[in-house]
């Protein structure tokens, strides 16, 4: 169940004033930074709504996202001007495609069967970029030109200002958000959440449970291909690793990070996983040795995340307070 | 017996668990507006057979007929939105979630559809009303945005009739519903029982003899996967079959539990 | 093109069929008795592997080397098992997930630090270095062969183990019954120690004899746990039977799609993986 409690509201507002904020006064370098973050946190909020909220493990997430990017970059890639309005619904059905064709099969099955398929496949489209000599197979492609955000002859925004496409994100990311408390608050969401605790059960209430987690699936799968939009239009340039096995292991990092079933979560475990990639290579050329462990220590100490850690210290601090009154 | 009143149908049904026949070419009729109770020593096959009613597991053979739909093999969730409801033996709720969101999820299932996206669900009052009606029937009102995890075990129960009453059933097939309530809440839930007795059909699976005295009008006796005897409660009482079956063989002439 | 080519590709394909064999059988019993999702299982080839290239690089001799490797192996992977896997038996597949793709990460990154970026090999052991001719131009390594009769005395014996041994038995009742085996007494943690080591110690093995005609190279662990996965997929969890039928069909379409559509061999495999899930969602075979 979605709960987001009033403290957490009012940190989220607090970041979201300082994230606009943020480009008054931050560097050049931190402002890519953040955008690569929100980009990552779209990506991750994508997984939570089929692992945090309908109990799907998908190890095949990437797949989705590079997919999105790539339809940018097949279709639009080698022209010097296109529209938003163009690329955007492209990339989109694109990835929701894939993610039916993919559903379809995969989520007949549950468990370690889902994990392996969803796998299977995402490697499947992975290694058809990667051997196509059609689309530059491992050397991927280049974008010659940003996306045009115009309406008629106005052009409302320049996505090639480095601002400009961090706002742009933000929107994005923060239009992401409410899009998933929307419908996890509505009956759609009820029945998935319903589906992820007691799945048998929600069956014998009536409900065709299949056809939820289908719809979850292709939802989570459009909103990835969106992260992947965006991933490619910013960076410019897309490679088959968009799409490897490592990337949906690391979207999923992502997602233990912050915590599940959150949706604030994913937003956390961005800034955290980006920040460790940042900072571990600094120490160490091996740093992924210590990344590794980092998780590990994660997965078997804080299974519900660093968002559940100010929980833990708030809830802890009550206690200890409202002790001596006894 | 009306036999134009035949709600619920089933012929020759069986499943096989390997060598295991659980459920034995039983053929039973079931009433509209009656109330069925099934008995049986433990390992009858009394909850198998609920489960082949609700299309939680698949008949080997035989065939089952609900209002002239054919539901030999049909899904839970079809059965259920047929308008047969259930409760289940072992504790079977979501228990991270409220009573309320217990009631309310299954209470929503009698939407068309929830394929929708926009409205927030609790807004929904038709689906509000349902859910809140059933904590009150089983005397959950005052706790509903307990955690469900945190209730009794007793409570649970109750939580798991309220379940299956929100989806406003027409057929209940009731497994168990007294097991591990208090003597108190159990009597609640007889009460509650009578009740829905008036107006819909159940089938009930339980122990308490106290209770089936109390509200079934219809018995039948399972041993060993097989029906062994199926009539009025006053027949089955002084069965000979059954006494022997079931008591032992000592109390002859007696009628069962009086 | 002739016949003996395509009877070359096809020895190929088997040979390198046995070798999947190897890794996916311990990956499917891992997954059928204790629904375990391990994905560091394709980290122990790569370890098999590399450690029969150091200890080979040390004594001089292949058989020496994959000697004295396997009980390294099975030592790592026993300790791999004991402190981390151990852990979350119970927490779901999520967390067995995140856990072994964070041992990837570790295993993956020691192998760099200690062998580096660059490709190895090793030569072919002089004993089995002979070919045989198939025609007038055409040969056969001895050595490929000589995997493929290593892997088959091994699956005998494997399939002796499970089919006429007690253990064989407790194995075979885990997989296709897990609440059964925990019913009857048995210990399944260790039972599951014991299939995980077995596990740990094929796919190592694997990785081992495979060294004289497989580079070994970063990441090498990661295609062979994918393409095992889809092994097991194919075959069905928790089925030695259907890890054999799998590892055939999977090493010989992708050895003969490599040179007969060299731009989509990986693909095909998937193709077929879900051309068969499409067809059977639950593999080829019921566990065992």
């Amino acid at each position: 169940m979605l709960k987001i409690t009033k403290p957490v509201w009012v940190f989220l507002f607090f970041a979201l004033g300082l994230t606009l904020a943020f480009p008054l006064f931050g560097e050049p370098f931190y402002i890519e930074l953040l955008t690569n973050i929100m980009i990552i946190a779209i990506f991750a909020m994508s997984l939570d709504l089929l692992v945090g909220f309908t109990g799907l493990v998908s190890l095949g997430h990437a797949a989705f996202f590079g997919i999105g990017a790539y339809c940018l970059a097949i279709f639009f890639g080698q022209s010097d001007q296109f529209s938003l309005w163009a690329a955007l619904p492209v990339c989109l059905t694109g990835a929701a495609l894939a993610a039916v064709i993919i559903g379809l099969i995969s989520i007949r099955t549950s468990g370690v069967y889902f994990i392996m398929l969803t796998l299977a496949f995402a490697q499947m489209f992975y290694y058809f970029f990667f051997e196509s000599k059609h689309f530059n197979g491992d050397d991927g492609i280049f974008m010659l030109a940003k996306p045009e955000v115009k309406l008629g002859s106005l052009q409302l925004m320049d996505l090639g200002n480095e601002v400009t496409f961090y706002y742009f994100t933000l929107g994005i990311m923060v239009a992401v958000f409410l899009f998933l408390i929307m419908i996890i608050r509505a009956p759609f969401g009820q029945v998935i959440t319903g589906i992820c605790v007691n799945e048998q059960r929600v069956r014998s209430l009536g409900y065709a449970t299949q056809r939820y987690k289908f719809v979850s699936f292709v939802i989570a799968g459009t909103l990835a291909g969106l992260a992947g939009f965006l991933e490619a239009a910013h960076s410019g340039f897309i490679t088959p690793s968009y799409l490897s096995w490592h990337e949906s292991g690391a979207i999923l990092v992502v997602l233990i990070l912050g915590g599940l079933g959150t949706l604030y979560g994913p937003i956390i475990g961005a800034v955290v996983l980006v920040l460790l990639e940042d900072f571990l290579p600094d120490l160490t050329d091996h740093w992924k040795v210590l990344l590794g462990g980092i998780i590990i220590l994660i997965v078997l100490f804080l299974p519900n995340g660093v968002s559940s850690l100010s929980g833990k210290l708030f809830r802890r601090k009550i206690f200890t307070a409202s002790k001596p009154q006894r | 017996m009306d036999t134009n009143n035949t709600i619920l149908k089933i012929e020759g049904l069986s499943k096989s668990f390997g060598a295991l026949k659980a459920v034995s070419n039983v053929s039973l009729k079931f009433e509209q507006g009656v109330v069925h109770a099934i008995i049986g020593p433990n390992g009858a096959g009394k909850t198998t057979l609920i489960n082949l009613l609700s299309g939680e597991l698949q008949p080997s053979e035989g065939s089952i007929h609900y209002k002239g739909h054919d539901l030999t093999h049909a899904s839970p969730n079809r059965i259920s939105r047929l308008g047969i409801g259930r409760s289940y033996q072992k504790t079977n709720i979501f228990p991270q979630f409220s009573n309320l969101q217990n009631c309310f999820i299954a209470s929503q299932s009698r939407l068309k559809s929830s394929m929708r996206f926009f409205r927030p669900a609790r807004r929904s009052k038709e689906v509000m009303e349902r859910a809140v009606k059933a904590l009150e029937m089983t005397h959950l009102s005052r706790q509903t945005e307990r955690v469900a995890a945190s209730l009794s075990y007793g409570e649970q129960r109750q939580l798991e009739i309220a379940m299956m009453l929100a989806t406003e059933p027409e057929l209940m097939l009731l497994d168990e519903p007294l097991a591990g309530m208090g003597s108190e809440e159990a009597m609640k839930i007889i009460e509650l029982l009578k009740e829905l007795a008036k107006t819909q059909t159940l089938i009930l699976v339980e122990h308490d003899m106290d209770a089936i005295f109390a509200i079934a009008d219809q018995l039948t006796v399972m041993v060993n996967g097989i029906v062994l005897e199926t009539g009025t409660v006053s027949q089955i009482r002084c069965s000979q079959a059954v006494q022997e079956a079931y008591l032992g063989e000592e109390e002859d002439g007696e009628c069962l539990l009086t | 093109m002739e016949l003996s080519f395509y009877l070359i590709q096809l020895l190929n394909g088997i040979q390198f069929g046995f070798l999947l064999f190897l890794v996916a059988s311990g990956l499917t019993l891992v997954f059928g008795i204790m629904d375990v999702i391990n994905l560091a299982h394709g980290s122990f080839y790569m370890i098999g592997a590399y450690l029969a290239y150091w200890l080979t690089g040390i004594f001089g001799n292949l058989f020496l080397g994959i000697l004295l490797a396997i009980p390294l192996a099975i030592a790592i992977g026993m300790a791999v098992e004991k402190l981390a896997i151990a852990y979350v038996y119970k927490k779901g597949h999520l967390h067995q997930v995140l856990l072994t793709y964070a041992l990837i990460l570790i295993f993956d990154e020691m192998q760099r630090f200690l062998w580096g970026n660059d490709s190895h090999s090793v030569d072919v052991p002089n004993l089995l270095s002979g070919s045989i001719p198939l025609t007038d131009i055409q040969v056969y390594p001895v050595y490929r062969l000589f995997i493929s009769a290593v892997c088959i005395i091994i699956g005998i014996g494997m399939f002796y183990v499970i089919q006429k041994t007690k253990l064989g038995m407790r194995i075979r009742a885990g997989a296709s019954n897990n609440e059964m085996v925990q019913a009857l007494g048995i210990n399944i943690e260790r039972l599951f120690s014991i299939v995980f080591s077995l596990g740990v110690a094929l796919a190592a093995f694997a990785g081992m004899i495979a060294v004289p005609v497989d580079s070994l190279y970063p990441g090498m662990g990661d295609n062979i746990l994918i393409i095992s996965l889809v092994v097991v997929v194919i075959g069905g969890i928790g089925s030695i039977k259907g890890a054999f039928v799998g590892a055939m069909i999977i090493g010989v379409s992708s050895i003969f799609g490599k040179t007969l559509l060299p731009d989509m061999a990986s693909v095909i495999v998937y193709a077929m993986m879900a051309a068969i899930l499409i067809w059977r969602p639950k593999g080829l075979f019921q566990a065992i």
